[in-house]
């Protein structure tokens, strides 16, 4: 007889979080420490959805979204966690520039910056000044007119080279182009100018087995291997999910699945508004990414100086549409040194990353596919040796993702990395409207994505079920 | 509660959110925002404080009266002033 995952589970909570990302699991957390009954369902044998590890043999653990966020992690993960787990949150020292137009490492803050375009690029003090005050008091409200390209013309008209230093990193951390609204790029650039990039020590295998401990502590019944087949509603309200082969009774439903994945799979559409779905289909999902993860022999190891993190790119100039191109000519080296996990096997890694397109891999045959990901492992290491001596050589271990791997692993709609553009935020903030009770938090709208924007959005979307169910 | 009481009460919550701010010297008059290092976080997180200890609902169009002691207390007032203390 095949496991039954949810043995003991019993038929009525008060809220059912479907999906266990870094959004699901912090509601569960928050409603559960609030005293609320709440099953957490995750369809993957793994908590964490796009943050994540894999084991290899010979020791080696790959982190596939470890590759830097915030500070604002630490507070959030204080308040919504607990100490222990932003204790490890730690400053990541070395970011590096290297493409056609400048090479240069920075730690990566507003000071730093400042100098940076005031000595490098000959930017006047005030203006720079101007720019960094102007991104971090956009307003949710007023700055959506405005597209970022047309934010960085204001200040550093017809300046290439500096565009390139101020929104590659951005592009790579939330997908997000010249072409989206400027809000989106001056609220996620000003949270890390305002005191670096940062890491978590342990890696994301004992991030992830923290926030289980944590989930256990506060009474939330977490189950993996179960998957949200349907959430019913009845007068226009939630009443229950089916998940595997039960009828769970709910409340409220917090659906961590992609927001198109749960109005138009687990709900259903005909359930609500004609408008709404018509908003909803507007929606555009946000890009995906294709990673190789390469690990060097156990007695061998990268040169410190090598960075953390480094946006390396040969294309002559910066252009979000070459940045998703299958021919690939920019990527982001995480380096991993085994100060990342102290307590594990010393191991040197090395992941590299890029953005790319689902409509790229889709369609391709077994064997296509089987050869374009040894082709992007093989333009890979020739792109390493510039920084990694002899690479080719000294890399005992690799292995390609792409966005059949993000979507297969996460049912993310076109695999996508980064949830919706812009406008996704206000179809998942109207959902409760359309059902009582049917909430959507997970990566949308790109302010609310990546580790911090994902977390973050679970703690507003707990404050709006709260507010619901007391 | 008295407008003095809750004065009391939201400086035990921003004290709760901010450990690490000296609030001995809060300008009622002036914006949290000038004195303290807050984000919109920290201003939601006022919100579920106070829902969770007092039960008091502070609707998302209200939050901008949440911009400084005074303005705060003045509106909490209506919805505290049968709590007690
Ligand atoms: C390659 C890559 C690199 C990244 N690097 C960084 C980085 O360096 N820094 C950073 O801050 N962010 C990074 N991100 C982004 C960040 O990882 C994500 O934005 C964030 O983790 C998303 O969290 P989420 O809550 O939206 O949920 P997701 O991680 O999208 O998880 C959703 C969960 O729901 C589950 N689920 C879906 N459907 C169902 C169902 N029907 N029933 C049950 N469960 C279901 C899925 O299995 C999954 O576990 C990266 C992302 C990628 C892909």
């Amino acid at each position: 007889m095949p496991k039954d995952f949810l043995a003991g589970a019993k038929d009525e909570y008060d809220v059912i979080v479907i999906g266990s990302g870094l959004a699901g699991l912090t509601t569960a957390n928050i409603l559960g420490s609030a005293g609320y009954q709440v099953l957490l369902i995750e369809q993957h044998y793994k908590l964490g959805g796009m943050a994540t590890w894999f084991k290899r043999p010979q020791g080696h653990v790959f982190d596939v979204s470890l590759h830097g966020f915030p500070f604002g992690m630490k507070k959030s993960c204080r308040r919504y966690w607990n100490q222990e787990i932003a204790d490890r949150i730690i400053p990541l020292l070395g970011v590096r520039f290297d493409n056609p137009q400048f090479s240069l490492t920075t730690p990566y803050d507003r000071e730093n910056f400042t100098e940076l375009l005031t000595r490098h690029f000959g930017v006047e003090h005030q203006t720079v000044t101007q720019f960094f005050d102007a991104a971090r008091n956009m307003n949710f409200y007023d700055e959506q007119q405005v597209t970022t390209g047309e934010f960085f013309e204001k200040f550093f008209p017809g300046r290439q080279d500096i565009i390139r230093l101020l929104m590659e990193p951005i592009t790579y951390a939330n997908g997000s182009t010249l072409e989206d609204p400027a809000i989106t790029y001056g609220i996620v650039f000003s949270n890390f100018m305002s005191k670096g990039v940062y890491t978590f020590q342990g890696g994301t295998d004992m991030f992830i087995e923290m926030m289980h401990d944590e989930l256990k502590r506060n009474n939330v019944d977490v189950r993996i291997n179960c998957n949200a087949n349907k959430i019913n509603t009845r007068r226009g309200a939630v009443q229950s999910v089916q998940v595997n082969d039960r009828t769970i009774r709910c409340r409220s439903v917090v659906s961590n699945a992609n927001l198109l994945t749960t109005i138009f799979k687990i709900v259903g559409e005909e359930v609500f508004d004609k408008d709404y779905i018509d908003e909803a289909r507007n929606v555009r999902l946000n890009n995906s990414s294709t990673q190789v993860y390469m690990a060097l022999g156990e007695n061998d190891s990268i040169d410190p100086a090598t960075g953390d993190l480094l946006f390396s790119s040969t294309a002559d100039r910066f252009e979000t549409d070459l940045l998703l191109s299958r021919d690939i000519t920019s990527r982001t080296f995480s380096f991993y040194y085994p100060s990342t996990r102290p307590h594990a096997n010393p191991r040197h890694l090395i992941v590299s990353s890029t953005n790319a397109n689902w409509d790229d891999w889709v369609h391709l045959d077994d064997d296509g596919y089987k050869a374009s990901k040894e082709e992007l492992i093989d333009t890979t290491l020739t792109a390493l040796e510039k920084y990694v001596p002899n690479a080719r050589e000294r890399i005992i271990f690799s292995e390609a993702s792409t966005p059949r791997t993000f979507a297969h692993y996460t049912q993310h709609q076109n695999g996508a990395s980064f949830g919706t553009k812009f406008e996704g935020l206000a179809v998942s903030r109207g959902l409760p409207e359309q059902i009582k009770g049917l909430y959507h938090a997970g990566s949308v709208g790109i302010i609310m994505s990546g580790w911090l924007g994902a977390i973050n959005y679970g703690v507003i979307v707990s404050n709006d079920v709260d507010a619901q169910l007391m | 509660m008295t407008p003095a009481e809750i004065r009391d009460a939201v400086l035990d919550i921003l004290d709760t959110i901010n450990p690490d701010e000296d609030l001995s010297s809060l300008d009622d008059e002036k914006e949290f925002r000038d004195q303290l290092d807050m984000d919109s976080m920290d201003f939601l997180d006022i919100v579920m404080e106070l829902r969770k200890r007092y039960r008091v609902q502070v609707p998302e169009e209200d939050y901008d009266n949440l911009v400084s002691m005074n303005k705060t207390v003045a509106y909490l007032e209506p919805k505290m002033k049968d709590i007690s203390a």
